[in-house]
């Protein structure tokens, strides 16, 4: 299965896919470094629009996203969280330190 | 509803996360929990599982065994490895503990486990392998 994503302007969108547990985490990350072996990506936005499903794997690859932009003063943010996930951000904490927002639009068109 | 029991023993691959999320749900379907109580099932299950493929066998082969029994409207889970164990258990279940930091653990896994189950016990043994028992009660309709 190939991970859709798509680069636009400073943002690296990433469809998180179906389900985001261990397995696609770390098909996630590997796609992360691949591209990030050839340009420099400064943010990230995890587009959950089609994702019905996430545990702990799912925050953990997010947390250590955050950890690494931030410092260089990027920022990773999640886009059409569905319910059963949402529940997830806020469990684990997630919702506090990243943004959350209804679609990918408003976050492209929203912080500039 | 009656009693129900089932076991299903699969390869420690990550591949067989989704299968076991599958068959728990599946297994619980009877009880027609709610679209909530399903999610946190299958989460705690994929928690658990995830721990025996990382931790127990260290990424390496191993079975991982998935018991499931259905008493009334209460469902219990057992993720059973015989991979390297816990020697800390207490420590092992702090949230945000993790020896994998630098495979992007979060080090909730059985935080998430408590938080979405109604009980949950750990038995463990270094070099034997470790036993995650999950009940959860569902609400009648």
């Amino acid at each position: 299965m190939e991970l859709e994503y798509q680069i636009q302007g400073p943002y690296l969108i990433l469809k998180v896919g179906k389900e985001l547990d261990h397995h696609r985490a770390e098909q996630i990350r590997q796609i992360i470094e691949g591209i990030s072996r050839e340009r420099t990506i400064k943010n990230i936005i995890f587009d959950f629009s089609d994702t019905v499903f996430m545990d702990s794997s799912g925050v953990g690859l997010i947390i250590s996203r955050y950890r690494d932009l931030s410092m260089d003063g990027g920022s990773v943010c999640a886009a059409g969280v569905c319910p059963a996930v949402e529940k997830l951000f806020y469990v684990s904490g997630l919702h506090k330190i990243i943004g959350v927002y209804p679609e990918v639009e408003d976050i492209i068109h929203g912080q500039k | 509803m009656g009693k129900n029991e089932m076991k299903v023993i699969f390869e420690s691959c990550s591949e067989n996360e989704s299968f076991a999320r599958m068959v728990i749900a599946a297994f619980a379907a009877r009880l027609d929990p709610t679209l909530e109580e399903l999610a946190d099932i299958k989460t705690a299950v994929s928690e658990a599982v995830t721990n025996s493929i990382i931790h127990g066998y260290g990424g390496g082969e191993g079975s991982i065994e998935m018991r499931g029994m259905i008493d009334g409207m209460e469902v219990t889970v057992e993720i059973v490895d015989f991979g390297v164990g816990i020697e800390d258990i207490p420590k092992a279940m702090e949230p945000m503990f993790t020896t994998r930091p630098d495979i992007d653990r979060s080090g909730m896994g059985f935080a998430f486990m408590e938080a979405f189950m109604d009980e949950l016990k750990v038995e463990s043994e270094p070099g034997k392998g470790t036993k995650v028992c999950m009940k959860k009660r569902l609400s009648e309709v």
